[in-house]
């Protein structure tokens, strides 16, 4: 009986299994197993099992620094995403009453997003330039003589460029859970004489909590994970992790990329597996 | 298309019946070139050899697909070679580094690779591609002595970097280390080449540059920009610093451990003090940069310092000639290699794809961008007196200088930066590499991208 309800299950999910063993287990497990190899310069991997790609990564300043700086721009762009994300689906939810109109604007925040990446990042580029948009107005009305530099390839432009890009992954998690918040909560601690600070800090924030991890986790792992947008808007001033092990590529160095490729993947799962200690994620989604 | 196509017929004709004055090339083997050329010029799918029927009907389905960068594999180049040659050429573009890895490790999914130097150089000993039979490249005895002698005019070209000759020879078929000298197997078939400098802003610099130390003069602090590929950007840099007179490398295309310290250590420097405007990585960043204003001197590619003039921005490319043992233009060569599993009539159309190559067209074409090609003689049979004097003599242009795709890039009296195509390949100091420490280089280039 046991053994009958045991195969059910594995029938249950073998569409996930078949998608999942072939297209995720199995690559990551290659990109394991290589890091394990030694590189024989020439693009290939001599099957021998050494921990010196490890040690390369562990034992060099350069990995501190580029861990230093993608977290320095995945909080950047978290803090901001999260300000920007809570405060459009906060007032989409609660301010909005017309629920048509709600959905209305709330399709317009993802207008934007239409379009590639790619384009809506380059855009900034003549915004932000020297002789950009930002830079001539700013000339053009006297408020400086010369041109701001730091407004373009900087740490700045990548944080701009990232927070537009990833905003909408806050919005969307936090509306949905601001949504489903019972309004007659909020009109009850009213009557009951809540300020909106306490409404917020009891009601709103608990209750968006879990949409809150997951844009979280959404904009954490993408800014993690991602080194174009640092390089075009940095203008090629700043690395990140990814970039770097790009260069290993670059130069068929497959095994300490792959290292390098494996301690991003602990530390990315890491930092979720701590964002979803503060939330139980599905008890949220069964609600 | 069809319409710059066109020109270069028209252009052409005249040329030939001209009976052009070529040095070095003795009359016989001048008149079979005038003749292939001429066939060649009349543009039709049965130019060049004129195939027999059965071969035409067995070949029409064959497809080779040619990868590589974008200045190299051009689409317009491989249409022109599918109508000639009756077959299906397919050009693919990847990045110089994506493509390496697409070769090493899909070798089947590939049938020509574009390969620099130091490219051939790795793919052979991986093994992944099959050597050029040297007795079926037509043009072979006209190739420059570049390729064949490691000289040109008499002077031995530099083999500091990984120089095309150097990387063009292996002693068997399918060998898998490099032999010096000519043998009858070749890792790869040079196609184009060119040498790379400085490009800057004559409007806002007003003095002639014609030194590398002038990058990293602290007068363009913040309006400097150095090329962001760690194996040719440390060459560019080690090329300002050992202009500057701070160091002497022993080979700046294979340093040492203590070299790449330093020359990464000046760079981390030369980048607190704010330097650096920016890096780049792709051509179109390069004439964006230039063009946008951010910087006015950085290192350049050639066409990308045209790409720039035609905004209408002033642009010149500095030429760098050898001053000593310092100075000098970075060299890069492309050059198609056969993958391994090429065989039967795919291979012998692939031999045909390459000699069409070396026939002219593709050697025109490019250089109507500022590229050599490897039979010169070939090309200028598709060049006008006109352009082969502005492109490759170095001669004020007599008239307007229209680019591949008929759009002018040049007026009258304009000049080539650099000047002739002897005066500059002449002074190319080093070459597009992969260095012994290129592990430890990249570790450290990542230190100046990080710091």
């Amino acid at each position: 009986m046991a053994a009958r309800a045991n195969t059910l299950a594995w029938f249950y999910i073998s569409p996930l299994v078949l998608v999942l063993v072939p297209f995720f287990v199995l690559p990551i497990l290659v990109v394991v197993i290589a890091s394990f190899m030694e590189s024989d310069g020439f693009g290939g991997m001599i099957p021998h099992l050494t921990l010196a790609n490890y040690a390369a990564v562990f034992g060099a300043e350069l990995t501190l620094r580029l861990y230093a700086s993608t977290m320095k721009f995945a909080l950047l762009t978290w803090i901001f995403t999260l300000g920007i994300g809570f405060w459009i689906a906060y007032f989409l939810v609660f301010h909005v009453r017309n629920q048509l109109l709600a959905i209305g604007l709330f399709l317009l925040c993802t207008i934007p997003f239409w379009t590639s990446n790619i384009i809506r990042m380059i855009s900034w580029i003549p915004l932000l330039g020297k002789n950009g948009l930002v830079n001539s107005s700013l000339m053009g009305v006297g408020l400086i003589h010369q041109p701001l530099e730091f407004l373009l390839f900087s740490d700045f432009a990548v944080v701009v460029a990232y927070v537009h890009q990833l905003t909408i992954f806050m919005i969307v998690p936090i509306f949905n859970a601001m949504a489903r918040i019972d309004k007659r909560t909020i009109e009850a601690a009213l009557d009951a004489g809540a300020s909106r600070y306490e409404i917020m800090r009891y009601i709103v924030v608990p209750l968006s909590k879990n949409g809150i991890a997951l844009g979280s986790i959404f904009v954490l792992s993408i800014v993690m994970g991602d080194f174009f947008v640092v390089k075009v808007m940095s203008g090629g001033g700043s690395a990140s992790i990814v970039s770097a092990l790009f260069e290993d590529i670059a130069v068929l160095q497959y095994p300490s990329a792959a290292a390098a490729a494996v301690v991003l993947l602990l530390a990315v799962v890491v930092m979720i597996s701590l964002i979803l200690r503060t939330v139980d994620v599905r008890k949220e989604i069964a609600r | 298309m069809d319409e710059s196509t066109d020109k270069v017929t028209q252009a052409t004709a005249p040329v030939v019946s001209d009976a052009v004055s070529d040095s070095g090339l003795n009359a016989g083997r001048r008149k079979v070139l005038q003749g292939a050329a001429a066939l060649a010029g009349t543009a039709g799918a049965q130019a060049i050899t004129g195939f027999p029927m059965i071969w035409a009907q067995e070949i029409k389905d064959i497809e080779l697909r040619h990868v590589g960068v974008s200045y190299s594999v051009v689409k317009a180049i491989g249409d022109q070679a599918s109508k000639d040659l009756g077959f299906k050429v397919t050009m693919q573009n990847l990045d110089t580094s994506a493509a390496i890895n697409r070769f090493v490790t899909q070798p089947n999914s590939v049938d020509i690779a574009d390969v620099e130097g130091w490219q051939a150089k790795l793919a052979t000993k991986r093994g992944v591609l099959q050597g050029i039979e040297r007795k079926r490249i037509k043009e072979f005895d006209n190739i420059l002595p570049i390729f064949t002698k490691g000289e040109i005019n008499g002077k031995v070209v530099s083999r500091q970097g990984i120089s095309p000759y150097e990387a063009m020879y292996i002693p068997k078929k399918d060998a898998t280390d490099l032999h010096e000298e000519v043998t009858d197997w070749m890792t790869f078939l040079p196609q184009v080449y060119n040498a790379d400098s400085i490009g800057y802003r004559p409007d806002l610099i007003k003095r002639e540059i014609t030194e590398w130390k002038e990058l990293i003069n602290p007068e363009f602090k913040g309006k400097a920009a150095i090329l962001d590929v760690p194996a040719i950007g440390i060459m560019d840099a080690a090329l300002c610093f050992e202009s500057a007179g701070e160091i002497k490398y022993g080979n700046k295309g294979n340093m040492t451990k203590k070299e790449i310290d330093f020359t990464i250590g000046r760079l981390i420097e030369l980048k607190k003090q704010g330097h650096f405007r920016a890096t780049w990585t792709t051509f179109d960043q390069s004439v964006q940069l230039m063009a946008a204003g951010e910087v006015i001197i950085q290192s350049m590619w050639s066409p990308a310092v045209a790409a720039v003039r035609i905004k209408g921005i002033p642009c010149v490319y500095a030429p760098v000639n050898i001053k000593g043992p310092k100075e000098g233009y970075r060299g890069w060569c492309n050059g198609m290699a056969l993958m391994r599993h090429l065989s039967g009539k795919k291979l012998e159309a692939a031999y045909e794809y390459l000699n069409w190559y070396l026939s002219g067209w593709q050697g025109g074409f490019v250089a109507r961008y500022g590229y050599y090609s490897p039979v010169p003689t070939t090309a200028k049979k598709n060049l006008t007196p006109n352009e082969w004097d502005y492109w490759y003599e170095g001669k004020p242009a007599k008239d307007t200088i229209l680019d591949p795709y008929g759009v002018p890039m040049e007026k009258a009296g304009a000049k080539r930066d650099g000047g002739s195509f002897i005066e500059r390949v002449t002074n190319i100091s080093c070459w597009n590499t992969l260095m012994d420490e290129s592990v430890y280089m990249n570790k450290r280039w990542n230190d100046f991208k990080s710091a």
